[in-house]
């Protein structure tokens, strides 16, 4: 049973984990796919890509951001049987910058050089999905969600939770 | 001096009859002490009517002297006036002078040299008119470039006029003009820029290196003037995207611009010697550090074992200020150790600790703050301030790393976040090192503004056991230096002696280029008054612990978390490059305060507001190790380093015995609530469902069982 108490203006409801099996009947508002404010995913409703998605940490916007965006962009329209394979430049063009910068892309995490969506992968959060497919995180369900597919890519777990260093940047900064 | 007579004769009538007693009175004074008539004058000047019947004399001295005081007050007046303005006349002319740092000569002395480069003049003339008219730096690069090469015979002579060409102020003050043999070494303590600069003989490329570098930045004069001394940091004149401040907010717009505007160029410009960091860890997690060398490090250990540095990106991310026009893709470039001291919002141009300014395009105010501190210990004389340590930066933390070692008394004045993490982290060395750890504050228990009073009871009980001494409802009325020790004594009597103070104690907002630049700062919460899009005015916006912004959901406020720094960076960086976004992600805080206290809030959790709390008996399972361990995400301060520490507390069989059996508030969710509408939530003990109550904050609907919403949450689950 559950006990309820009052100390002054606070309320403690102490519950069971029976009681907590009735489905909720509190109602949320549904979300709106074209909502322009809400935060995206990688892939936005238009389907363009999401440079500033938190997912991919610094990528689009480190040194290397340039040849990352062409090689990912090309990668992202391709419409090649195998997905990518038109990009080959583009991804050499990226993975020679980034041998540039050992310190940023540490190059003994093989995934990174190949292709995009790989690549995005390890390195980012617990984002499982492919990207390309991972359309419209904010349309699914909260509370069954997994976390990667939330607004914001993030686990909502403290620092991951749209912060960009204590997730996102554990690949960049070795 | 007329009107005085005149004056003076109409008057007169009516003074005579008042001085009539006056003079009766001092005809008896001068008689009785025999003074000669020749001092009544002075007497007159005391405003005492004389004695004797010369009256109409007496009105003439008396005008006489008044018109001579006045005359002499006149005199000083102007004589005074055209000293200040000639004071003034030379300030203004030698300020051109300080325009850049050891500069001697002015612009009308820079166009001296140029004249004994006679046969340049003519040649340095087009380049002269051609390199302002490019507003576009990049361009100016290779125009400048172009002119000089040519004129490769006197080239050292005609550099300095183009120099001095540029646009910029600054750059015209530069005495390379004088100092042509001085060019060699300024160029070789510079980077060379690398693709732009024609490597055909050594001087050509010497001296257009050195313009070109001037044409795109401003290297500031020093280098110039002091060729054996190390080139400090030159300033770049204009950068299109201007970040002031060099924090968590300042990074994640430069993150975002880059990421939406490509090949940007960003400067941030910080007054901090650091690249760009993150606060939490530096009270929580490098306390936890195994490492003997994390302060010199600056790593610690994340949730997958990984270490990583506080950092956010190592100094290879950056590119250099000097080399930020050139770059061919932009990038971001950090000035340190320069504070931006003024600004001009119509010039769209800030000015510098050293007098250099830069313009911009879009600006970012993202200055944070400056730690408060109490009354009673500024008040309290150097032996007590230099054992004080107002915790904020990097370097506070190496400091008080050392001193914990050093003492065997450590006293923290504040229960909220900061202060309560402190003595967590410290209160965990005093069974180590045997160190006291002392925490006081005015309120009743540990955050006491944040948690309702039963939870901050709890979290009190939980900080006590991590081995500190907590002192509540403590007031601190004096603190004094006496016997060695630092003898703090509260309202209530008690004294408290201790080694080391730490105040934790608040945050000021960084406000002060409010004035110049003409920006609102909030009464209520402090910091600069911007709209929901973060903006404060055309082309500046603000974010992170400065700015107070408009929410749309829950009404204006200040947040001073770091999510919200990067959150709110991210928007203002997404706003800068055209966005137009309101504030609408909510941004989240966490804290953990030992092994078995954690919690993750969201919104306006204030204890002053009603709370319901639903809570479910907690097991072992339900801590933040735990939790970290399980689901793999998350920094828990504790959960990596107990884990390595002690043989795991394996994640899949918890030993089943619940926690304790009375009110036990394990884990559960905390709902505030502003006329019935939850406001704030706080997620006791319970993880990775912000997504939840992030989108009931959002809905900001009035919900009639709260149980029912937190039933959402599953909080009997893991």
């Amino acid at each position: 049973m559950s006990s309820i108490k009052e100390e002054g203006k606070d309320r403690i409801i102490f519950v069971t984990k029976e009681e907590h099996e009735t489905p909720s009947s509190a109602e949320l508002i549904e979300e709106d796919p074209n909502d322009p404010y809400e935060e995206r995913g990688l892939i936005l409703p238009s389907g363009e890509i999401n440079w500033n998605c938190p997912c991919l940490g610094g990528m689009a916007s480190g040194p290397c951001g340039t040849t990352f965006k062409d090689a990912f962009s090309c990668f992202h329209y391709s419409k090649e049987e195998v997905k990518g394979s038109d990009c080959l430049e583009q991804f050499k063009g990226m993975q020679e910058c980034m041998q540039r910068y050992p310190e940023l892309y540490p190059q003994e995490d093989e995934k990174k050089t190949q292709g995009g969506a790989d690549k995005t992968q390890p390195s980012l959060q617990d984002s499982s999905t492919d990207p390309a497919t991972d359309s419209e995180p904010t349309t699914s369900p909260e509370p069954t969600t997994s976390p990667e597919q939330d607004t914001s890519p993030t686990p909502s777990s403290p620092p991951a939770d749209t912060t960009i260093p204590l997730r996102s940047e554990s690949s960049l900064s070795g | 001096m007329l009107k005085c007579r005149t004056m003076w004769r109409r008057l007169a009538p009516l003074t005579r009859a008042s001085s009539t007693l006056c003079r009766q009175n001092t005809r008896r004074a001068v008689l009785n002490n025999e003074r000669s008539p020749a001092l009544v004058p002075l007497a007159r000047m005391s405003s005492e009517a004389p004695a004797g019947g010369n009256e109409n004399k007496i009105y003439f001295l008396l005008v006489g002297a008044a018109c001579l005081g006045g005359g002499i007050y006149a005199y000083r007046t102007i004589k005074g006036d055209k000293d200040r303005y000639n004071d003034r006349l030379e300030e203004i002319a030698s300020r051109p002078n300080k325009s850049a740092p050891d500069q001697p000569e002015t612009y009308l002395s820079t166009e001296s040299p140029v004249e004994p480069a006679v046969e340049t003049t003519e040649a340095a003339e087009p380049v002269v008119e051609a390199a302002p008219e490019e507003p576009d730096e990049t361009a100016a690069a290779p125009v400048v470039e172009s002119e000089p090469e040519p004129e490769s015979p006197p080239e050292d002579l005609s550099e300095p006029p183009v120099v001095p060409a540029q646009s910029e102020p600054d750059t015209a003050a530069e005495p390379p003009s004088s100092e042509p043999t001085e060019q060699s070494p300024v160029v070789d303590s510079e980077p060379p820029p690398a693709a732009e600069s024609p490597p055909a003989e050594s001087s050509e490329p010497q001296s257009a290196a050195e313009t070109e570098s001037a044409a795109a930045e401003e290297p500031s004069a020093a280098p110039v003037t002091e060729p054996p001394a190390p080139a400090p940091l030159p300033v770049p004149p204009h950068a299109p995207y201007l970040l002031i401040g060099g924090g968590t907010a300042s990074f994640a717009a430069a993150r975002s611009i880059r990421a939406r505007d490509p090949g940007a160029r960003v400067l941030i410009v910080t007054d901090e010697w650091d690249l760009p960091y993150m606060r939490p860890p530096l009270s929580k997690e490098l306390w936890f550090s195994d490492d003997p060398g994390v302060t010199d490090t600056l790593r610690f250990k994340q949730w997958n074992g990984k270490e990583r540095s506080i950092y956010f990106q190592p100094p290879s991310f950056y590119v250099s200020p000097e080399e930020l026009d050139k770059a061919e893709n932009g990038g971001v470039a950090v000035l340190t150790g320069k504070k931006v001291v003024h600004m001009d919002v119509r010039g769209n141009k800030v000015r510098l600790s050293d007098n250099s300014e830069i313009s911009y395009d879009k600006c970012l105010i993202a200055t944070g703050g400056v730690p408060r501190n109490l009354q009673v210990i500024e008040r309290a004389g150097e032996e007590v301030t230099k054992r004080t340590t107002l915790f904020r930066k990097v370097d506070d933390f190496k400091a008080l790393e050392k001193v914990s070692r050093e003492i065997k008394s450590i006293t923290i004045i504040g229960g909220g976040f900061l202060g309560s993490e402190l003595a967590c982290a410290l209160g965990r060395r005093s069974s180590e090192d045997g160190l006291e750890v002392v925490q006081m504050y005015p309120e009743k228990g540990n955050m006491g503004k944040v948690l309702p009073e039963y939870l901050s009871n709890w979290t009190t009980e939980k900080v006590k056991s991590e081995g500190v001494r907590v002192i509540t409802e403590a007031l601190v009325k004096n603190v004094s230096f006496d016997d060695g020790k630092v003898q703090i004594k509260l309202k209530d009597g008690r004294v408290v002696k201790t080694d080391h103070l730490v105040a934790a104690v608040g945050l000021e907002p960084s406000t002060e280029l409010a004035k110049s630049a003409g920006l609102e700062v909030d009464s209520d919460f402090g910091g600069y008054r911007v709209n929901a899009e973060l903006q404060a005015r055309s082309n500046i916006w603000v974010a992170g612990d400065a700015a107070c912004f408009y929410d749309i959901r829950l009404g204006r406020r200040r947040v001073e978390h770091h999510d919200h720094a990067v959150v709110s960076g991210r928007l203002a960086g997404e706003n800068m490059t055209g966005a137009n976004k309101p504030y609408w992600h909510q941004s989240m805080f966490w804290s953990d305060l030992g092994p078995d206290v954690g919690y993750e809030a969201i919104g306006i959790v204030d204890s002053s507001l009603p709370t319901v709390g639903v809570f479910a008996k907690a097991t072992a399972k339900d801590t933040p190790r735990a939790a970290a361990e399980m689901s793999g995400t998350g920094i828990r301060s504790e959960s990596e380093t107990e884990a390595v520490a002690r043989s795991p507390v394996a994640s899949s069989t918890p030993p089943p015995a619940p926690l304790q059996q009375k009110d036990d508030y394990g884990k559960g969710v905390i709902f505030y609530l502003r006329d019935k509408v939850v406001v704030g939530i706080i997620l006791w003990n319970v993880f990775n469902r912000m997504p939840i109550a992030r989108k009931i904050i959002k809905d900001g609907e009035e919900h009639a069982d709260l149980n029912e919403v937190a039933k959402l949450f599953n909080i009997h689950d893991d």
